[in-house]
Formats: C-alpha cells, sequence, structure tokens
C-alpha cells in the first residue's frame, strides 16, 4: 500500500515557514519530556498540587481538550446531516483536530497521573477495568472509542480521496454518525466525572454537562475558524466562507448559552450565599484576602462578553479581519473559563473548609505549553496530510509528482476561487 | 530514552531545512532523515506507556540488589484478586527490600479480616482538647513521609479548630459578614463551630483555647463509600471487617478517590517519601502501614497491622483524655456497641448517605 509512504512523503517536504514552526514546537516538546522525567522521578511535587487541590493545570487542559474534540462535531453534524455543502468540504478538517485533541487529552492524562507507569493496570482482564461503577473508567472507553472512529472516518475518508476511488457509504455513513453522537458523550462523560461528587459543591449540579457542551462548541469552533483562516492563508486549499460564517453562527448560539448558564450559576449561588457557594465566591471575590484567581474570572468573563458582542453583531461576524479578534478571545475567555475558572475553584476550600491557593510552578506551565506544542505539531502534519490529498497534491500512482509542489509554499500559487 | 530522542531529532530538522534550500527538488537520500522524524513523532506519540515504563526500569536499577525484587513488583496483579501462595510472595518480596532500605529488619503482615468483626469507632467530641497527639502518634505509627518541604509531610488526621461565636450588642444593626449575600437584617454574631470556610492550622501556646473547640476529622471508614465507586481500578475497596484500604502497589494515582471524599481523608504521595530509616516503624501490613511510594494515594486505615492483631489503632491508645473509642460493631458489649446504644451520637455530612463507621457523640 502506497498510502502511507506517499502521505509521509508529502508532509516532510515543506517550506522554510513550515520547517521553522515545527522546529520551535519541536523544542517547546522536548521540555514536556524532560517534565515527564522530572514527574516520574521525584513526583508530582515539582508541580504546583497539593492534597489539597490536587488537580490543575493538567487536569484544565485536558477537560478543556476534551471540548475540543468534541467541538469538531460542529463541522461534521452540518455536513452530514444538513448536507451544508461547503462543510462537506472541510470536514476531514475537523476530523483531525479531533483526533489531535483526543492525544493530546492523553497526553495531559500521562502528565495528570501519579503514575502513569501503571497504566495497564486499568486494561480489561490483564488489570482490573472498573465498569460501570467508574466514571472514568467510562471516559476512557468514550475517549478511546471516538479517537478510533476519526482515525476510521478521516483516514478512510482521505484514502478514497487519494486513490480517486467512491465512499463506499454503508460503511461510512453509519459510522459518521456514530461519531456525531458520540462527540456529545465524550464531553457529557467528561462532566459527569466531576458532577457526580457531591463532596465538591461547586462542581455538583446538572447543569455540568450542558455548560460543558456549550462551552466545548463555542471554543471548538474558534480554534477551527482560526485554523481555517490559517488555511486560507498558507494553502492552495480554499474553505469556503458558507463553512466560516456557519461557525460563527454556532459559536453566536453556544456562546451565548454558556454565558446565560454563567449568569444562572452565579444568581443561583449567590443569592442565598450557602457555604455550598464557598468556591465561586473564590473564584470571583476571594476568600479571606486569598484573591489570586479573581483577576482571571473577570478578565474572562469579559473577554466572552466582548466575543458574545462581537459575534452577535452581523457585520462584525462576517468581517474576516475582525473575526479572529473574537475567535481568540472566545477561545482564550473559555480556556480560562473551563479551566483555573472551574477545575481550580472545585477544591477551595476543601470538603471540610480549609482555603488554600494554587501555585503552579514553572515546570508544570512549561509542561502544559510543551503538551500543547505536541498536540500542534501533530495537528500541523494531520492537515498537512488531509489538505495535501483534498487539493490533488497527493495521488496514488503520482508519486514522484506529489512531493515537487508542495502545499505549504507561500499563497502566491493560492487559486481564491469565487464559489 | 526520552530525553535522548530530542538531540537527534532536531539536528537532522536543521540539516533538512538546510538541504530545502540548496536543492530545488526532492533527495531520495531524504529517506534516512524521514526516519528521524518519523520516530521522533511516534516516540512523542506513545511516550507515555513505553518511556514512562523505562524511567521506571532506570530507577529500578538504581540499587542492583533491589533490582529483581522490584522488577517483580513492577508486574504483580492486585492483591485482593490473589492466590494465598501469590500474596505471601508479594509480601516476602516487599519484606526483602523494605529491610535493604531501611537497614533493619521489616515484617509485612496479610493478617485477613477475621469472621464476625466490623470496626467501628467513635469519639468524644466534648473531650478533646486538641492537643493533636493523635496526629503525631498517627504519622509515627504509620510510616508517613515526613519531609521539611511543603508536600513532603502528610498526616492522615486533621483537627477542625472551632470558634466559639458570641452574640452582642453592639454588632445588632451590623448586616452579615462580608460576603454573605443580600442583607436582609441585623446580625448579631460571629461565626460559631464548624465553618466550611477557613484555616486549620492553629498554633497556640497552650491547648485547650478557652475561644475554641476541637474536632478530629480522618477517613470515616463509610459502609458506602465514594471513593470505593469512583476507582477506576479498583485498588481502594471495603474490607470485610470494615476498613476502606488502598493497595498501594496497584493505585495508578489518578485521584478521583480524594475528589470524591467529602471528608478530605485522602493524601497523595507527591513525591519520594521522606521515611528516616530510625523513624521507620518495622512492624507493617500490607494493605496497613507498610512505606508507601511516590504518586500513590494513602489514609487512615484504622491501623490495621494492630486492629487485626488485637490492639487498639495508634490514635486511640496516645489520647491523653480518652475521647476516642474504637471496637467491634457486632459486639453488643464492646465500647463502640454500648456508645451507640447510650449516647448522643452522630455523623459528619449523614446526608451524603455515605454511611460512616466513624461516630461522633457527646456526653
Amino acid at each position: 500500500m502506497s498510502f502511507a509512504p506517499d502521505y509521509i512523503r508529502y508532509i516532510i517536504k515543506g517550506s522554510t515557514k513550515f520547517y521553522v514552526w515545527m522546529a520551535f514546537l519541536a523544542f517547546l516538546s522536548s521540555i514536556a519530556l524532560y517534565g515527564f522525567y522530572l514527574q516520574n522521578t521525584e513526583g508530582l511535587i515539582v508541580t504546583g498540587l497539593t492534597s489539597q487541590i490536587h488537580e490543575g493545570l493538567y487536569f484544565a487542559n485536558l477537560v478543556f481538550l476534551v471540548g475540543v474534540a468534541a467541538g469538531a462535531v460542529t463541522i461534521v453534524f452540518p455536513a452530514y446531516v444538513y448536507h451544508h455543502k461547503a462543510m462537506h468540504e472541510v470536514t476531514v478538517l475537523g476530523e483531525m483536530l479531533a483526533i489531535t485533541a483526543v492525544i493530546m487529552v492523553m497526553l495531559f492524562v500521562f502528565a495528570h497521573m501519579g503514575r502513569p507507569d501503571r497504566l495497564w493496570h486499568m486494561l480489561p482482564f490483564i488489570g482490573i477495568y472498573n465498569m460501570p461503577g467508574s466514571m472514568l473508567a467510562w471516559d476512557v472507553l468514550v475517549l478511546n472509542g471516538y479517537l478510533l472512529l476519526n482515525l476510521i472516518c478521516g483516514f478512510y475518508y482521505l484514502y478514497t480521496k487519494y486513490t480517486g476511488g467512491e465512499v463506499n457509504r454503508k460503511f461510512f455513513m453509519p459510522l459518521v454518525y456514530t461519531s456525531i453522537v458520540w462527540a456529545l458523550s465524550i464531553h457529557t462523560v467528561t462532566a459527569f466525572l466531576i458532577s457526580t461528587l457531591p463532596a465538591r459543591p461547586m462542581w455538583f449540579h446538572s447543569m455540568m454537562p450542558i455548560r460543558f457542551i456549550m462551552t466545548a462548541f463555542a471554543a471548538g469552533p474558534c480554534l477551527i475558524i482560526l485554523i481555517f483562516m490559517i488555511i486560507r492563508k498558507n494553502t492552495r486549499m480554499w474553505i469556503q466562507d458558507e463553512a466560516i460564517n456557519l461557525l460563527s453562527v454556532i459559536i453566536t448560539w453556544c456562546l451565548g448559552i454558556a454565558l446565560f448558564l454563567t449568569l444562572s450559576e452565579i444568581v443561583v449561588e449567590l443569592y442565598a450565599r450557602t457555604e455550598h457557594a464557598n468556591g465561586l465566591y473564590y473564584l470571583m471575590f476571594g476568600l479571606h484576602d486569598l484573591t489570586r484567581l479573581v483577576p482571571w474570572f473577570w478578565g474572562s468573563l469579559i473577554a466572552m462578553l466582548v466575543a458574545f458582542a462581537m459575534f452577535l453583531i452581523p457585520s462584525v461576524r462576517t468581517n474576516y479581519k475582525l473575526l479572529p479578534v473574537a475567535c481568540v478571545l472566545g477561545f482564550g475567555g473559555i480556556w480560562v473559563e473551563k479551566g483555573m475558572g472551574l477545575v481550580v475553584p472545585g477544591f477551595i476550600p476543601t470538603p471540610i473548609g480549609e482555603v488554600t491557593e494554587y501555585y503552579p510552578t514553572l515546570i508544570e506551565i512549561m509542561m502544559s505549553i510543551g503538551l500543547w506544542a505536541m498536540g500542534f505539531f501533530i495537528l500541523t502534519i494531520l492537515l498537512k496530510g488531509a489538505i495535501g490529498i483534498l487539493v490533488g497534491d497527493v495521488r496514488f500512482k503520482s508519486a514522484a509528482q506529489a512531493t515537487s509542489n508542495d502545499v505549504a509554499n507561500s499563497g502566491g500559487i493560492a487559486a481564491h476561487g469565487p464559489t | 530514552m526520552t530525553p535522548n530522542d530530542n538531540p537527534a531529532a532536531e539536528p537532522d530538522q536543521e540539516r533538512q531545512s538546510e538541504c530545502q534550500m540548496q536543492a530545488a527538488s526532492a533527495d531520495p537520500a531524504a529517506g534516512s532523515l524521514k526516519t528521524s522524524r518519523r520516530d521522533f513523532l511516534k516516540g512523542g506519540g506513545m511516550l507515555g506507556v513505553s518511556s514512562l515504563m523505562g524511567a521506571g526500569a532506570l530507577m529500578a536499577q538504581s540499587d542492583n540488589a533491589q533490582a529483581a525484587a522490584e522488577w517483580a513488583e513492577h508486574f504483580q496483579g492486585n492483591y485482593r484478586l490473589m492466590s494465598p501462595q501469590e500474596k505471601a510472595e508479594a509480601r516476602a518480596r516487599l519484606e526483602r527490600r523494605y529491610s535493604a532500605e531501611y537497614g533493619k529488619k521489616v515484617t509485612v503482615d496479610g493478617t485477613e479480616a477475621q469472621p464476625g468483626v466490623l470496626m467501628g469507632y467513635a469519639l468524644n467530641v466534648r473531650k478533646c482538647i486538641g492537643c493533636r497527639r493523635c496526629v503525631k502518634a498517627c504519622v509515627e505509627e504509620n510510616n508517613q513521609s515526613r519531609g521539611e518541604k511543603p508536600g513532603e509531610r502528610i498526616e492522615w488526621i486533621q483537627v477542625l479548630r472551632m470558634e466559639r461565636g458570641e452574640f452582642s450588642k453592639d454588632k445588632m444593626n451590623q448586616g452579615y459578614p462580608e460576603g454573605l449575600g443580600i442583607q436582609v437584617g441585623g446580625n448579631a454574631y460571629t461565626p460559631a463551630g464548624q465553618v466550611l470556610e477557613g484555616q486549620y492550622h492553629y498554633e497556640p501556646k497552650a491547648v485547650p483555647e478557652k475561644e475554641a473547640t476541637y474536632m478530629p476529622i480522618a477517613c470515616m471508614q463509610c459502609e458506602k463509600p465514594p471513593c470505593v465507586k469512583v476507582c477506576p481500578v479498583r485498588t481502594t475497596y471495603r474490607e470485610a471487617d470494615g476498613p476502606v484500604v488502598i493497595d498501594y502497589n496497584w493505585c495508578i494515582g489518578c485521584r478521583m478517590c480524594m475528589s470524591a471524599c467529602p471528608y478530605w481523608a485522602r493524601r497523595i504521595n507527591l513525591t519520594n517519601p521522606v521515611l528516616p530509616n530510625e523513624a521507620m516503624n518495622p512492624v507493617t501490613h500490607y494493605l496497613g502501614n507498610r512505606p508507601r511510594m511516590r504518586g500513590v494515594v494513602e489514609k487512615c486505615h484504622w491501623c490495621l497491622q494492630r486492629t487485626r492483631k488485637g490492639r487498639y489503632p495508634a490514635c486511640v491508645e496516645v489520647c491523653p483524655v480518652g475521647a476516642r473509642k474504637f471496637g467491634n460493631l457486632l459486639d453488643p458489649e464492646s465500647e463502640v456497641s454500648l456508645i451507640l446504644a447510650r449516647k448522643n451520637v452522630f455523623r459528619l455530612k449523614a446526608e451524603l448517605n455515605t454511611f460512616p463507621k466513624f461516630f461522633y457523640f457527646y456526653d
């Protein structure tokens, strides 16, 4: 099968910009590898975690990235259920993002665990796999299933394009529909992971899965739009305005609902201001002069409100100079709100009332950046390969041709299609 | 290993970009460079399991005498599922390792639960003076990590210091203390008793202080433990005679149990435990006080090494005012059964349906 060698040969060639980008990411990734080494010799003491606040940057990032993976469904769903033509052209790119995001989740899980060398303890038959009791076991199941679904769907589609054949819809469509529903399940189960713990009153409410899904469907498309714009500028692939505009509309709705849920939480918790609201109060105003997260909360809220306003106004939403700003604000705001704004305050105070703060160490921060860099490394490769196949640069039996005019050259020969 | 992968990859990438600038077309000699980039990607993608297991092997080889014992220990199964023979082997391995590590003869007991025993605990909240001798005795008995750096010191018992509040005339119209929501009336009091916000580190000159009462909290050994339900590998479980235990060699350190416990009873070993040889208690139990390792969770287990041999937990023995009582709930004449029958007993967070076997009472 020549698909693999052709694919690999294609993704390795690129412009200087491409190599600089990849080298930069590889450098950051090496910091993460060093962090892994430290954590597996010295232990998690190199991070800012404590027995009081024992989930921090890594868990926050992994929860957020499950959302990004689920957000890929905002491309697949319109493409295949509503037969949206512009989305249909780029579905496989969404699937590549989903694959990358799930891999990043797994990387952050390795960073987060106390004993990653004992991961085999979770495998059924050789270890113990606590189904159906443990939500974490469910999470492992749905994440691996989603990864598998997207690998199969994405690469099968690419393979048929590569050989110039037809997609076998009897095989392909059930998998696609399954992956749409499955995307909802991965983030719902991740929400259940924390929302089924009565010990943590800040998380113990039924709103959590909805909130997760809405923020995921807002943050995921923000990233996707930014990626699409980068693809437009740097490759020969032209992504239709309709696709980007549909994503903007999805973001508008989902960001709006997410903000509404945040407002609802604030009103419900702070109206009676019981002790169960201490976590939220710490986040918004601080407790006992411990106010480290207060600027983050208000900053993220303002970012999301500004982003929402920008998305709401059609003339701003369709202005492709302002749209990236809105996307960055939305993505960043949701990242802070889901990470620092949700994970860390859940542990403040502890279930018996001790108020402490979380101080991530440099290693922890650099490791998180390094793992994101690893993710972007993989994403660049997957997208490059997919785009190469979609625009026709990688074709069966044209191996020699595929490598010459590589896609990652300047946009000078970009064919800006009218339709 | 993992730190070595990257130096190989980066020079290759630089070489390749140079190649690209000089030659216009694809060079088949780039085949060898392809491999290194591919290997880097593979390594980066699969780094978790393989490289970390390798790192584990590297660490195991730090002392040759222990290398063989540790290798088998890495691959042992879950203790609860082992045959008696395998359990004895696992304990013997640990005895060898601990004896070598701490320079004294360490025993790892494996006494099982006795039939007809359900352990229970009762604490008299009126009597506790907040001296924290129980905390200290627990640490000494159970081989907790006790270093100087934050995160190196683990204590299973947390003593809550609760203010005696007061109502005063001059506060009548002051309104609620800051942050308690929309004001709807006067407020004449300072918070009293257990409030769920505060710091629990107290260092007065003497205890008990006049303006405070004290309540120790440790694992409640629930009959419906939330920690057991969430464990993805079933390493924490309720033993037949009551205590909730952890197989430290099976724990993967995911800390779901720590999130689930409503009593903040569980602790994580953030680093390799700091345990001086002289301070180490060599009489241990596999599921009890044997020295733990980096990255695993630990908690109170009612001193299994003592209680399964008919002794009291260390905290019960050391309490100077006799606030702590321990016994067999299935024996109607035991101290705890009598307390349940005669005293005013309550449990913490009973609304969470955890059904603790640690009771508080007052008389």
